[in-house]
């Protein structure tokens, strides 16, 4: 079904690549923002930096509050294998952790590092590896994750798992296609960082030994091209791949089947298919990482949009709120009529909540679109049924379909229609004509089913503790319903040993209780009595003198109490005897 | 006389055919459907909290199997009883609010300080999801608490709370109007 | 603290909206129109304008009623799509209210009634179509000559006035107004030959009549020809997909060559079937309405062919001489199925079989 190795090799020589079905060419608007060199900005004095910027689990925190810290040192640690630490973008103190508004489309808070730099800048000592050339596998990639280096094109997975992989692979694919119209900062990081990123390409290849490598830019950016084919020209087993310009073809899954005509199985990784991608920015930083002993703490970010009066590239370290990077882009805010920024790209970044989020991993871009660029979305319209979505969709779905069900929540058959397989590149919606927002369709039935799963998994948990525990008590109350079956059962036998004489003693114990009863519902009596006395007196004094007047009555009482008591519980054992007689000659009689 | 005979014989030869044939295809090709109990025992949220009025979600199931309502579990809502009709081929109808109102996830949460150690939470839970013994102080263990609230009530000190559960990110369901940074214009999609 | 708009992404679009397609379409058709002008007088300008009317206050109202924005609904001009189609489809001198209530029907029955834009099964210019066709078959079936062989020429004014009171202002009739000049009274070219066939003439002695020019009505082969280049522009421009058109024509034009093959004077060629009739504006125009065609690609190469074949097996066999507006219909109805089994292998999964796993 696809291309074999020496197939795909021959037709790259030639630079003939396939194709993905659909797709769509948004304006690139790239020279908004390429045009100037990445330039480095002043210190903040506040970064705010999230715990968790990669897909897995959080790391362990290593500092306190108000500890004094060093540029580059360890935030958190890598305690399991999904999880990637975070470093100190700046030398200074741990002014707080708490909650801060994440770089996520809810802007739920999420536990952060709040840093006060001092100003210094202070790296913490770094410790390169000297020749990686003669670096052991493992401890390579135990630097890398040791930097924090996750995926930077976007999905933020980490690194150090990608990396240490043990299946045969035939491509080691370098992503800097950066479909997404108007960012560019890979390709300034291209054209400014070719060897840079050449250097990370060569550790790559000495970590995973590809046979071969393919670094794949899109025709739109030929400076970058051509950088990168000099970078890369001595390397005969790698290959500067020249991409026909369409969005997504950034998207893994796409760039996979453009270089390749191999399809990444929906339930699989491209290593399934022999191939393993990085991005150019995180190649970059897997460079700084070991030649330099550099963590991971500031990536390029591009600045655009018409909202921006000055749109360029930017240094920003991870954890700059994007307040100040608006200052220095020079935000117009008569340009929009209620400000909007983006995080990300126009086809599949995200509104930010807050202009104090902070720049994370995966953060490439900071879009301000100006009121006529990017208008706000429109109320959308009845589906036409036009397809035109379904002519787009690089992944070969039925948007359509998928829209009808996730709106109707029907989501088993938006299921069925693979909703998972949706990539959200935002191609749909970029062409209904009924400007139907799909993809917020999609995510939301995506957040839907996810969120059905967890419950059921917990429900399935909560009924097989409940069931345990029916059966747990069901279990108890035989066992005890045996006990006093078995207790019954030995005292009846005694019983019938002893004959009459321990039903005897039932009954006048029984007697005995009856008579103590009466005698303390007269004692209760009494008191009632004393009680209406002391009516007149104030309701804290009465109770508190509540205990007095009742042991005096009762010791005026006494006397007559135990004689009445005594008469009583003869008169009880009189009539007890009478009744265990009764009962010992049915007995008897049965017997 | 002889046609009428033989006619007679192919329909019932005939008849004896098709006959055997659908009893073997009901042995042979013999679904074992799962029993309604289970089926709709698994729609339930199974909190166990009896606010439909029995003893936890299973017994629920069983009374609904045997005919009564399907709109009394106030945890499942308005999704659980579009679940319920489907499966038992009834119209929806809106919850029965005498059995209470659908609401917010919470978990209960033991306020430890007064905890007296009575272990009388721990008897009321149905899922086990209480720690503790008697004169000691009890805790909940957040995650197989199922928020039924059955622990509330016999509580004499009265330190159990019932406490919203955190959506985070990855529970967010792309709500705008529900993110949390609050005062923020919403320009509603769809 | 600022107070920012928060949208879904994608925040970019290209900016083609609904009401842009439809009323791309619409500009579509014009050259097939001012020829139909040209060879057959002023009577489609008023049916269109009539259809238009009609469409839009109906509409309208049911908009009102259904208390739904109104001019957000109009402004899709899709009720102007389907009353042009339907306008351009009746004869152009039936009367007034032949119009009126087949737009009525399209919009408020066909359109409205089944929930609206892209919820009605059938298209709602055929439906109306073959509705008028069935209850009124006079007036839907009086065509007249081109005016180049028409013994009576007629006058915008005309026109006007023999669609309101069926008569022209210097008193003639339709029926007066089909007669040729060389004295019969005429009809479409397709039922000409219909008719010549059930005589007992073969398909060329037929097309050597009046009416025809070659093997094509006179006029006819020009409107066809005016459509197909609408048609065209739509494909262009991405408004249509050339995958219905195609087929469509396609497999219209293998099965009469085919027929023609077998029997050339009882089957008429290829290009008689293509160039006469409706067939062309059916294959860009009516077929293509998307709401209620299929929308997979497979799916409309097969839903385009089958109209192909269902066109020319009418026509042949039926006993309509036109059947562009049942063909549709009855491909309508197996739109569903055809969605349902021929969908496309979405990325990553070996094929439709594995979504069930």
């Amino acid at each position: 079904m696809f291309a074999n190795y020496d197939q795909i090799i021959e037709r790259l020589s030639v630079n003939q690549l396939w194709d993905f079905p659909g797709g769509v060419h948004p304006p690139q608007q790239k020279s908004l923002s390429n045009k100037s060199n990445i330039e480095f900005i002043p210190l903040e004095p506040t970064y705010y930096v999230p715990v968790k910027q990669h897909i897995g689990v959080e790391g362990k925190l290593l500092v306190a509050e108000g500890d004094r810290i060093l540029k580059g040192q360890l935030l958190t640690a890598s305690e399991s294998p999904f999880s990637v630490p975070v470093h100190a973008p700046t030398s200074g103190i741990v002014a707080k952790i708490t909650r801060h508004v994440s770089a996520h489309p809810s802007g739920i808070p999420e536990l952060s590092v709040i840093i006060d730099a001092d100003g210094q800048d202070t790296w913490i000592e770094l410790k390169p590896v000297p020749d990686y050339a003669k670096a052991d596998k493992s401890e390579l990639i135990e630097r890398i994750c040791d930097a924090g280096i996750s995926g930077m094109g976007g999905a933020g997975f980490p690194t150090h798992i990608k990396t240490n992989n043990s299946k045969p692979l035939e491509f080691l694919i370098i992503n800097g296609i950066e479909c997404e119209p108007y960012i560019s900062s890979d390709d300034r990081l291209m054209r400014e960082h070719a060897w840079q990123i050449r250097q990370g390409i060569d550790i790559l290849v000495h970590i995973l030994k590809p046979k071969q490598v393919i670094i794949a830019v899109e025709d739109n950016k030929p400076e970058a091209l051509e950088t990168m084919s000099i970078a890369c020209q001595q390397k005969t087993n790698y290959q500067v791949v020249n991409v026909p310009t369409k969005y997504p073809a950034g998207g893994e899954k796409q760039l996979v089947q453009v270089l390749t005509s191999r399809e990444v199985p929906s339930d699989g990784l491209p290593i399934d298919v022999g191939c393993i991608m990085y991005n150019v920015a995180t190649c970059y930083a897997i460079a700084d990482a070991i030649v330099e002993g550099k963590p991971l703490i500031e990536r390029v970010v591009t600045l655009t949009g018409r909202g921006l009066k000055s749109p360029k590239n930017v240094w920003a370290r991870l954890g700059t709120p994007i307040q100040s990077l608006l200052l220095h882009g020079n935000y117009d805010a008569s340009t929009q009529s209620s400000p909007r920024f983006i995080m990300g790209g126009p086809m599949m970044g995200f509104t930010v909540t807050s202009v104090l989020t902070p720049i994370v991993k995966i953060s490439n871009c900071i879009l301000v679109p100006a009121d006529n660029e990017l208008p706000h979305p429109e109320d959308e319209r009845a589906c036409i049924r036009c397809s035109a979505c379904s002519d787009v969709c690089p992944a070969s779905l039925l948007p359509q379909q998928l829209f009808w069900y996730s709106k109707s929540k029907e989501l088993e058959k938006a299921e069925e229609y693979n909703l998972f397989d949706c990539i959200e590149c935002g191609a749909c919606a970029y062409v209904c004509p009924s400007e139907i927002p799909l993809v917020h369709y999609y995510r939301q039935a995506k957040a839907d089913i996810r969120n059905q799963r967890e419950e059921k998994e917990k429900s399935d948990k909560a009924k097989i503790r409940f069931e345990v525990r029916t059966a747990r008590l069901q279990k108890e109350k035989e066992a005890r319903e045996e006990k006093y079956r078995l207790a019954s059962e030995a005292r009846k036998a005694s019983m019938n040993k002893d004959g009459g004489n321990a039903k005897d003693k039932i009954a006048a114990a029984l007697a005995r209780a009856k008579a103590k009863k009466e005698a303390f519902a007269k004692e209760a009596e009494n008191a009632q009595s004393a009680e209406n006395i002391k009516k007149k007196e104030s309701v804290s004094e009465l109770s508190d003198s509540f205990a007095l007047p009742k042991t005096k009555l009762v010791a005026v009482d006494e006397d007559a109490a135990a004689k009445k008591e005594r008469v009583a519980a003869a008169v009880a054992k009189a009539k007890a005897k009478k009744v265990a007689a009764d009962e010992a000659k049915k007995e008897n009689k049965e017997l | 006389m002889t046609l009428t005979l033989i006619a007679l014989a192919a329909i019932a030869l005939l008849a004896l055919i098709f006959g055997s044939l659908l009893g073997f295809a009901a042995i042979r090709f013999k679904v074992e459907g799962d029993p309604l109990v289970e089926q709709i025992d698994a729609v339930l949220p199974q909190t166990q909290c009896g606010q439909c009025g029995y003893p936890g979600c299973k017994p629920y199931a069983e009374a609904i199997a045997n005919g009564d309502d399907i709109n009394k579990c106030p945890p499942g809502g308005e999704a659980t009883i579009k679940e319920l009709a489907t499966l038992m081929g009834v119209e929806a109808k809106p919850l029965d609010s005498a059995h209470g109102v659908e609401s917010v996830k919470k978990v209960a949460f033991i306020r430890e300080d007064e905890c007296i150690g009575c272990t009388k939470c721990i008897q009321a839970c149905p899922v086990d999801a209480i720690l503790g013994a008697a004169k000691q102080m009890h805790t909940i263990i957040i995650d197989e608490c199922t928020g039924c609230d059955l622990c509330v009530d016999p509580c004499p000190v009265d330190c159990i709370d019932m406490i919203p559960v955190e959506v985070d990110s990855s529970q967010w369901e792309w709500e705008f109007n529900k993110v949390p940074a609050g005062n923020i214009p919403v320009r509603q999609v769809s | 603290m600022t107070m920012l708009s928060l949208s879904s992404s994608p925040h970019h679009h290209n900016r083609r909206d609904t009401g842009q397609v439809m009323r791309i379409v619409c500009y579509a058709t014009i050259p097939g129109i001012l020829a139909n002008i040209w060879f057959f007088g002023f009577g489609i300008l008023i049916q269109i304008a009539l259809a238009i009317i009609t469409a839009l206050v109906t509409e309208g109202v049911i908009m009102e009623l259904r208390q739904k924005k109104t001019e957000r609904v109009l402004k899709d001009y899709s009720a102007v799509l389907a009353a042009l189609l339907l306008a351009v489809s009746i004869p152009p001198l039936a009367p007034w209210w032949v119009i009126v209530i087949g737009t009525f029907f399209a919009i408020a029955i066909v359109k409205q009634l089944y929930g609206g834009l892209g919820y009605n099964m059938f298209n709602p210019a055929m439906a109306a179509y073959v509705m008028l066709l069935i209850s009124f078959p006079i007036q839907m079936t009086s065509w007249l000559p081109p005016l180049s062989i028409a013994e009576q020429s007629h006058t915008l004014w005309d026109a006007i006035h023999t669609v309101f009171t069926g008569f022209t202002s210097t008193g003639f009739s339709v029926e007066q107004l089909k007669v040729g000049v060389d004295g019969t009274t005429m009809a479409t070219p397709l039922d000409e030959v219909k008719t010549a066939l059930l005589q007992g003439y073969t398909v060329t002695e037929a097309t050597t009549r009046i009416i025809f020019d070659g093997a094509y009505g006179k006029g006819w082969l020009w409107v066809s020809l005016a459509y197909l280049l609408g048609g065209l522009f739509l494909i262009k421009n991405k408004i249509i997909s050339w995958h219905i058109p195609g087929s469509m024509l396609a497999s219209a034009a293998l099965l009469s060559l085919s027929l023609f093959l077998i029997d050339g004077d009882q089957y008429a060629s290829p290009l008689f079937h293509i160039f006469n009739g409706s067939l062309i504006i059916g294959a860009f125009f009516i077929a293509t309405d998307p709401v209620s065609a299929s929308t997979t690609v497979k799916g409309r190469l097969i839903f385009g062919a089958a109209i192909g074949l269902w066109v020319i097996i009418i026509r042949n066999w039926g006993g309509y001489p036109d059947a562009i507006a049942f063909a549709v219909l009855i491909m309508n109805m197996a739109v569903p199925l055809i969605d349902y089994y021929t969908q496309p292998r979405t990325y990553g999964h070996k094929n439709k079989a594995s979504k069930d796993s």
